[in-house]
């Protein structure tokens, strides 16, 4: 019988910001609620990103973003796993983001965005209820 | 009666104090199960003579302006001369920018702060790939001199001095900043300001890199040497704890990670050859101020008297200058909520107290929309507003330090400094700070100590108002600034038209002089000031140091 897989997440940080502590935070988060995870580090092309969510074959993809580039970054991500024919990976987003930029962002295809204050445990629960192995 | 009978029925009142305390408790159960700071440390119940027996007045506490420092670095503090009210600010195109530099200058403000946006705080112009989507949003955009010279247009840079917020591309917009005053006919020996110009905090905390520690290290050597040598009111480097403590580090770990960079570049220009008395005064520090008060306090003045040590003990500095500590505090961004932001105007009022009442010499408020996006002109106002008050209004700047002597504030102070040290002597074991970073060493300290503090506040062991206590669903509007969306293409055309217009063969033997400096070991600034001032741009400068230095790449660690 098959054992079933765990998720698997990649955390990335697109763009040229700097700001990892939420990334980090997450991805250990993650790693704690049993997930497989791998973190990109820092200033990874969205590319990059990508390319990474294909290789280490992802079933999410959370971004993170605290310096304003989202609107480019985010939905260029989607746009690339779309391309791929990779876009049943899941992306939802974390960090900083004006009010007016959320439904637009999710119109772009971002599952879901956490800002900042939202606990811990909702953000693991949302991959639980959102997230499935991809075979 | 002597001290020590004085000690010994201090002893014994406490003993008996004590007891009444727990038959009051017994009755009325305390709040919590443990009184603890923002960072963790258990704090008793009271605090007596009892508590600092082990302090000397004269050693460890002694007057203000005077070894070792504990109080103050001048004499005078706050009845002299207040601090310097110096707003961090940049948003959009150098003359947005410009526009909102005027606006704080004319509302009182009486120092100058630059924010840079991503792309050139990495060191790349607006017109790089991977500066897409980036131009303006996080501060000000800058890719040429003709950039620099829009954004200080009609400032009185002769008299009032300029903080900039910049990293590894620091000796560049130094250089420009330098040329764009010579331009104006202000000398290089009139000017003053700061540079940050601290990468080891970058690896460790705030993540803006160019190139390896190594070679980061040289560029900073020879910062501070061109420093001491040609711009002697500049401070080169402003030594930061703030961006540490953003990442999630505790009070302690903010201390010791900044006071051990600080002994890195020490050695660093003594390795150079410069005499610790010629460039020591003129270090600067950045520290956060965060919201436990007097954890805050005790941690700026542990600082002061730990710096006075190691300069002293360590380095052997002669002028008192080298040992003073001066800083510049900013409050801490990562305390303001999203949640009722309007809140966050108190918080940064208690942390601005708590600055001011640890000495800070300049200091920045955050909006109350710090949390959200840059602030608007109403939002920066009342931060502004905010040190104003405490500065002319709460007389708090009356008598110098005012908890000097607290037996609370002088405890923390003393376990802070030893705690610090201990860390520092760790630190000079693994061989030196830029070792320690190469192990990932204070990077995970860090992420251990943000992560073991969201679980805190996660599991409501900590109370954020308005996060995890106090919800409301409703939340007040709040009016948010928008960058323009068509300023990267202005930007890049803005750019592309100072590169037709300068003159390219002019341009290609400054990059080839600046490459061949670059190989040998000459100090860098000079080829770089005569490059600035052909026009060259920030990334060409910064291409030729990740060609000839290699490019420093995330761990990754988590």
């Amino acid at each position: 019988m098959d054992q079933k897989r765990k998720i698997r997440v990649l955390v990335a940080k697109p763009g040229l910001d700097g700001h990892d502590r939420g990334a980090r935070i997450i991805a250990r988060t993650y790693r704690d609620a049993g997930f497989e995870v791998v973190y990109s580090g820092l200033h990874q092309t969205p590319e990059e990103v990508v390319q990474a969510a294909i290789q280490e074959d992802v079933d999410m993809i959370g971004l993170s973003s605290l310096a304003g580039a989202h609107m480019y970054l985010f939905p260029r991500v989607v746009e690339l796993l779309k391309e791929k024919g990779a876009d049943d990976i899941v992306v939802c987003g974390g960090g900083i983001f004006p009010e007016e930029d959320i439904p637009k962002l999710k119109e772009a295809g971002i599952k879901e965005i956490f800002t900042p204050g939202t606990p811990l445990r909702e953000v693991v629960k949302w991959v639980e209820d959102n997230v499935k192995p991809r075979s | 009666m002597s001290q020590d009978e004085s000690l010994e029925r201090i002893r014994e009142d406490t003993k008996e104090w004590q007891q009444v305390f727990q038959e009051s408790i017994s009755k009325t159960p305390e709040r919590l199960k443990r009184f603890s700071t923002v960072s963790d440390r258990a704090i008793q119940n009271l605090y007596t003579p009892l508590d600092i027996e082990d302090l000397d007045f004269s050693n460890d506490i002694g007057f203000p302006g005077q070894y070792p420092f504990t109080r103050g670095v001048q004499p005078s503090m706050y009845r002299g001369r207040l601090w310097t009210m110096r707003m961090f600010a940049g948003l959009g195109s150098a003359k947005d920018t410009n526009k909102r530099f005027h606006l704080l200058v004319n509302e009182g403000q009486t120092g100058l702060s630059t924010a840079f946006d991503m792309p050139t705080l990495m060191g790349y112009d607006t017109d790089c790939p991977k500066s897409r989507g980036e131009c303006g949003r996080c501060g000000v955009a800058i890719d040429t001199l003709k950039d620099i010279e829009m954004l200080f247009e009609g400032l009185p840079i002769d008299r009032i001095t300029t903080s900039m917020t910049i990293n590894p591309p620091a000796p560049v917009l130094w250089a420009m900043y330098i040329a764009m005053a010579e331009k104006r006919g202000i000398s290089r020996g009139i000017i003053g300001g700061t540079i940050q110009n601290d990468m080891l905090k970058e690896f460790i905390a705030q993540k803006t890199f160019m190139c390896p520690p190594r070679p980061s290290m040289r560029l900073i050597a020879d910062t501070i040497e061109f420093g001491t040598k040609e711009v002697p009111r500049w401070n080169p480097i402003s030594i930061s704890g703030y961006h540490i403590r953003e990442a999630g580090s505790t009070a302690v770990q903010e201390l010791a990670f900044t006071l051990a960079d600080g002994i890195a570049y020490v050695e660093a220009a003594i390795e150079r050859g410069l005499d610790v008395d010629s460039f020591a005064p003129r270090l600067s520090f950045f520290f956060n101020s965060h919201l436990d008060f007097f954890e805050e306090i005790a941690k700026f003045r542990a600082a002061r008297r730990m710096w006075a040590r190691i300069m002293k003990e360590r380095f052997e500095a002669k002028d008192p200058r080298s040992m003073w500590l001066r800083f510049h505090t900013q409050t801490a961004g990562c305390s303001l909520t999203a949640q009722q932001p309007y809140n966050n105007v108190v918080r940064t009022a208690l942390e601005a107290l708590a600055a001011v009442l640890g000495g800070t010499q300049s200091l920045h408020t955050n909006s109350l929309d710090e949390v959200l996006a840059i602030p608007t002109e109403e939002a920066a106002t009342i931060a502004l507003r905010t040190q104003q008050i405490i500065a002319e209004e709460s007389g708090v700047g009356n008598t110098i330090d005012p908890l000097g002597g607290s037996f609370y504030v002088e405890r923390l102070t003393k376990d802070m400094e030893e705690e610090a040290f201990e860390y520092i002597r760790k630190i000079d074991e693994m061989g030196g700070m830029v070792a320690a970073i190469e192990k990932n060493y204070p990077q995970m300290e860090i992420a251990d100590a943000a992560y073991k503090y969201q679980k805190q506040i996660d599991g409501s062991e900590k109370t954020v108002v308005g996060v995890n206590k106090y919800v409301t669903g409703e939340e007040l509007p709040v009016e948010i600034l928008q960058i323009e969306a068509e300023l990267e293409r202005k930007q890049i055309e803005w750019t592309n038209q100072v590169k037709n217009t300068r003159d390219n063969k002019k341009v290609k033997d400054a990059l080839e002089k600046l490459g061949e400096a670059a190989q040998r070991d000459d100090n860098l600034m000079y080829p770089i000031v005569d490059a600035v001032k052909e026009y060259v741009t920030e990334q060409e400068i910064c291409d030729v140091f990740r060609d000839v230095f290699g490019v420093y790449r995330d761990p990754s660690v988590y």
